[in-house]
């Protein structure tokens, strides 16, 4: 353990209910629901109508934007409707449904490429791209987008396996049960980064995976594994920068303008998978687990496979669920339906009781000061939220506010119970409307 | 179609989703625990009286507090435990011979006064109890009443009328030399006329010791606090041996319960780390400021006040260091 950041909590992670759960392949279900919009960045238009027939890996969406990702059918059969559908994010966004003829026939562009990387491994740029290849840890930032821009100009490539969000567990069982693959995507990568080594980085409770990924990298050099100390929110980017080589990302500043890229394991993953076997970002795995879950699990399933389906693989909620949240409980979004699809970032559909949430009518700051102890990213957020408050926005650029990254690590420390995370978006919102 | 059913009992909230179990009341829970020790010392001291005249205090800060909002209709805050915390401390700081009705007076003082017309919890910018205390000195006979130690009839008697006065160790140092008749060693444990919760400085220092261990306060002020103190003391000794005037200085009057209970209040100390040791050296300073030259024998309630109205500027001036404008060389050296 080299270097490390300021603040940050250390949560009962809640790992163990997952952990020992291996990765199940769940069916497709009938319908999926694929949303044209699962990326940061510009929104996909369909490629595809109403009753078009459509085959596993096929384009059904795509854009002219720069910061866009492609969108792929997850399953094969009929297009039945192009239309609005509810999203995670809790408004509707034009979405593809497909009627799941449960054959998978396979499109034609779903094909190995492991030949032409290995004899050129530029034109993995131009795959990724094709592929709809997205930062899987959550951010879902398009990865040829941030490839390209950090080509030539860095010189640590990161791959983030911290996965400090509790009770997540997806790349935990990545890694160890597909260590190979991770580590050959891990490879593809840093051969287009034109890099002689890139650092693994995982916190220290997954000791399993981490005796697994040390036997696989015994005799190479190319990879360097580092064993990060547990603590929330190691994880993010900024902060992982931070741990792995020292530097501090400047305010509205690029991983690149440290010389510095951080890709997320599960996204090396796929490229690898990708690059193996042809196949597109349609598949992932997602954790579905928390206290309100009755047999916690981690499942392989298609994008587009709506929650419900997912809780129900599960077990279905355990006694009365209040919260079902999609990504970690820190960082994820609660969601009201279970309609709503998996997308390409999803790591994690997590139940919740009311206990877990521990709200009150009354927030009341107490100035204890743990906020500010608790910043990864050295703010202070009490006096943002008052600021907030009066609605004074030099006060809130004074403080830089928009520098805060929604980690959530005030909040959850807050023994008054302030709403700090939400405070913070709606004071970016209020910096970002006056300028 | 049943999941609808369901989803319909389904809660949404911005994140995070899960939140410590540590609140407010589980915070001023553990100071009124950390406090117990004290207590103990001043009902071993004092007799009965001692442990009296801090529930009275308490309740009289649950009631000034449940009254005021009451009145002016707002939502009820003394399950949050923080007035009792107030009525502990104010009862600490003062004789065990204080009249009741003026210990009273000193509850809605800093109840009402100080705490609940600057909006509550963590609006004022004052410590309730310290700035009660400076106001109670409006009857300087009473808060100067010093009984000695040991000195009661019986236990159970809570009237002191016969009790035996004396002279506090801070009324010799203030004098310029060591207290006679005494041994530091008793300063120590409690066995000196004084503030009732303020002559143990071992009982004291076991409630801070155990206020670091829960993580309810960080070492900064405190440590600050006390190290100055210590260093103004050792180089000014005013003609005494050096330690034992440095040793007497820190365990005689308020400068412990000050150090690990007053200035650590958070509503009324700095959040920032650096401002927090600022804070705490500005405390120990004027405390040894104020008993050296000031005409009080005692300095440290006047020094917290007066660095309380300094917090907001210290917050100001000295913030974290904004991420990502530290220069790497010096960290990627390391690696």
């Amino acid at each position: 353990m080299r270097h490390s950041f300021f603040g940050g909590i250390h949560p009962d992670d809640g790992k163990r209910l997952a952990a020992a759960s291996p990765i199940t392949p769940l069916a497709a279900p009938d319908q999926v629901v694929i949303p044209m919009s699962m990326h940061i960045g510009a929104a996909c238009t369909p490629t595809v109508k109403k009753g078009d027939e459509v085959l596993l890996g096929q384009v059904i969406g795509r854009s002219e934007k720069a910061v866009s990702a492609v969108i792929h059918a997850s399953v094969s059969g009929t297009v039945a409707a192009v239309e609005p559908r509810l999203h995670p994010n809790g408004q509707t966004v034009m979405a593809v449904v497909i009627d799941n003829d449960h054959l998978d026939r396979m499109d034609e562009s779903v094909r190995s490429h492991s030949e032409e990387v290995e004899k050129d491994p530029d034109c993995l740029l131009e795959l990724i791209k094709e592929n709809g290849i997205v930062g899987m840890g959550g951010a879902t930032f398009p990865a040829h987008v941030k490839i390209s821009s950090a080509l030539g100009k860095v010189d640590t490539f990161i791959v983030n396996a911290a996965e400090c969000e509790p009770y997540i567990t997806s790349d935990h069982r990545t890694l160890l049960e597909h260590p190979e693959e991770v580590l050959a995507g891990i490879r593809y990568v840093r051969k287009l980064l034109k890099l002689p080594k890139a650092v693994l980085a995982v916190e220290g409770n997954k000791q399993d995976a981490i005796a697994v990924l040390r036997d696989k990298l015994k005799g190479t050099s190319d990879i360097e594994l580092l064993v990060c100390r547990v603590r929330y929110p190691q994880g993010a980017e900024k902060q992982l920068i931070q741990t792995v080589t020292g530097r501090q990302v400047p305010p509205g500043g690029l991983p690149a303008d440290v010389k510095c890229i951080v890709m997320n394991a599960f996204t090396c993953y796929t490229i690898c998978r990708m690059v193996r076997t042809g196949l597109p970002s349609v598949e992932r795995v997602v954790t579905v687990s928390g206290p309100g879950i009755a047999n916690p699990s981690n499942f392989l399933c298609r994008v587009g496979t709506p929650v419900k389906v997912l809780v129900e693989a599960a077990g279905g909620f355990l006694g009365e669920a209040d919260k079902l949240i999609m990504g970690g409980p820190m960082m994820g979004s609660a969601i009201f339906s279970q309609e709503v699809p998996i997308l390409k970032g999803t790591n994690g559909v997590l139940a919740f009781h009311s206990e877990q949430n521990r709200a009150k009518e009354f927030p009341a700051c107490i100035r204890c000061g743990r906020c500010v102890a608790a910043c990864p990213m050295h703010l202070q957020p009490l006096y943002i939220y008052a600021c907030e408050r009066k609605g004074d926005v030099p006060g809130l650029k004074k403080l830089n506010a928009t520098d805060c990254i929604e980690c959530g690590s005030c909040a959850y420390s807050c023994p008054g119970r302030l709403q700090l995370v939400q405070s913070l978006r709606n004071a970016k919102a209020l910096i970002k409307k006056t300028s | 179609m049943d999941t609808e059913k369901k989803e319909n009992l389904l809660s949404i909230s911005a994140s995070p989703h899960i939140r410590t179990g540590e609140d407010t009341r589980s915070i001023m829970l553990d100071v009124l625990i950390a406090l117990i020790p004290a207590l103990v010392v001043a009902a071993w001291m004092f007799g009965l009286r001692a442990i009296l005249n801090t529930v009275l205090s308490v309740l009289g800060c649950l009631f000034f507090e449940w009254g005021y909002r009451k009145l002016l209709k707002k939502p009820d805050s003394t399950g949050d435990l923080s007035a009792a915390v107030t009525g502990v401390l104010l009862a600490y700081t003062l004789p065990v011979s204080i009249p009741w009705w003026i210990l009273l007076i000193g509850d809605a003082f800093a109840i009402i006064l100080v705490k609940q017309l600057f909006g509550g919890i963590g609006k004022n910018f004052m410590n309730p109890a310290l700035a009660a205390r400076a106001f109670l000195f409006s009857w300087p006979v009473a808060m100067t009443r010093w009984v000695a130690p040991l000195s009661y009839r019986s236990f159970f008697n809570p009237n002191l009328a016969d009790a035996v006065t004396s002279a506090t160790p801070l009324a010799a140092l203030k004098g310029g030399a060591l207290p006679q008749g005494l041994t530091l060693l008793q300063d120590f444990l409690g066995q000196v006329g004084g503030s009732m919760g303020e002559v143990s400085a071992f009982a004291l220092l076991l409630g801070g010791c155990y206020l670091l261990v829960r993580k309810v306060i960080s070492p900064r002020i405190p440590l600050a606090f006390l190290l100055t103190v210590a260093v103004l003391t050792f180089l000014f000794p005013k003609g005494n041996p050096r330690l034992s005037w440095m040793l007497w200085q820190l365990c005689s009057g308020g400068v412990m319960l000050g150090a690990i209970f007053m200035a650590t209040d958070y509503t009324t100390s700095p959040v920032n780390p650096r401002a927090q040791i600022v804070f705490g050296v500005g405390c120990g300073a004027l405390t040894v400021f104020i008993r050296y030259f000031g005409s009080y024998a005692e300095g440290v309630s006047y020094a917290i006040l007066i660095m309380n109205a300094a917090v907001w500027l210290l917050d100001k001036a000295l913030p974290n260091k904004r991420f990502g404008t530290v220069k790497e060389k010096k960290e990627a050296g390391k690696a």
